[in-house]
């Protein structure tokens, strides 16, 4: 997996590609974690190079999500993700959770 | 090591290229207990699922059983990385793909792992028992066996589809 991420006004992107698994989970787990020391909590995640994605990713997902919402001072929000991504999600439970966007523009705008 | 089954050979986790020429054939390979063999377990029972015949979404619940059951092995019954090996069989025949998992940890009882309310809110969100409740969604088969002499060996079963 590899994770960049990027600063704008109204809120953080963060891009992840490749594969969030019990490896690689701790590292997005970090660059969330970076985001909210800064005060931020308006985070959108680019999904769309995400090709495999196992349950600790997606409890750092339901982590963050936590994080965020709290004293609804902003959220997590997920754009581009992939057919299978979506399927362990809905397996999960999880769609009802997060806003799930086609776009990265759309979900950063939505803040 | 006594116990271990005879003929189990010892690969690298990088640079795996495996090639499972034909149908009904059975293929074992270790792996060193570490979140970092997760990628190249991955790589072998796909490989396996694909020569299988299963059908792409198939492969992909195959994938995340096995990286979900591998997972629990390296925390939960070694718990920790590089305390013990995960020897991994992939068999083939013509209904499919059969994957045993076998490691020499700690044993647990499965009936005792609660299932996940996925269906609660965030805030009372739980993920402990996500991953066998994954493992338990995504395959046809799942049977766990826990012997003192032969460690844990983890049984899942993937069918074709069979056209109706």
């Amino acid at each position: 997996m590899k994770v960049t991420t990027k600063h704008f006004k109204r809120c953080d992107l963060v891009i992840a590609t490749g594969r969030i698994d019990s490896q690689t989970a701790p590292q997005l787990a970090e660059v969330f974690e970076e985001i909210n020391k800064a005060d931020q909590f308006k985070i959108a995640l680019d999904m769309s190079g995400v090709d495999f994605i196992s349950s600790a990713g997606l409890r750092v997902l339901i982590s963050a999500q936590k994080t965020c919402k709290r004293w609804n001072r902003g959220e997590l929000v997920l754009a581009g993700v992939p057919q299978r991504v979506h399927e362990a999600m809905d397996l999960a439970g999880f769609l009802p959770l997060f806003k799930l966007f086609d776009e990265v523009v759309e979900a950063v705008g939505t803040f | 090591m006594p116990g271990r089954p005879f003929g189990v050979s010892h690969i690298p986790t990088v640079g795996l290229r495996l090639t499972l020429l034909s149908m009904d054939t059975t293929q074992t390979l270790a792996f060193p207990g570490r979140f970092d063999s997760l990628a190249t377990i991955a790589e072998f029972v796909t490989e396996a699922a694909e020569t299988a015949g299963l059908d792409e979404c198939a492969v992909y619940a195959v994938q995340m059983a096995v990286d979900e059951a591998c997972s629990n092995i390296i925390e939960h019954a070694y718990g920790g990385e590089g305390r013990g090996d995960i020897e991994c069989t992939c068999r083939i025949n013509d209904d499919g793909l059969t994957v045993i998992l076998r490691d020499y940890g700690c044993s647990f009882d499965p009936t005792c792992v609660p299932k996940p309310d996925i269906h609660c809110c965030l805030e009372e969100r739980d993920e402990c028992g996500l991953g066998l409740y994954f493992i338990r969604q995504l395959m046809d088969e799942v049977c766990f066996e826990f012997t003192p002499d032969s460690g844990n060996v983890l049984t899942l079963v993937k069918r074709k589809e069979t056209a109706s």
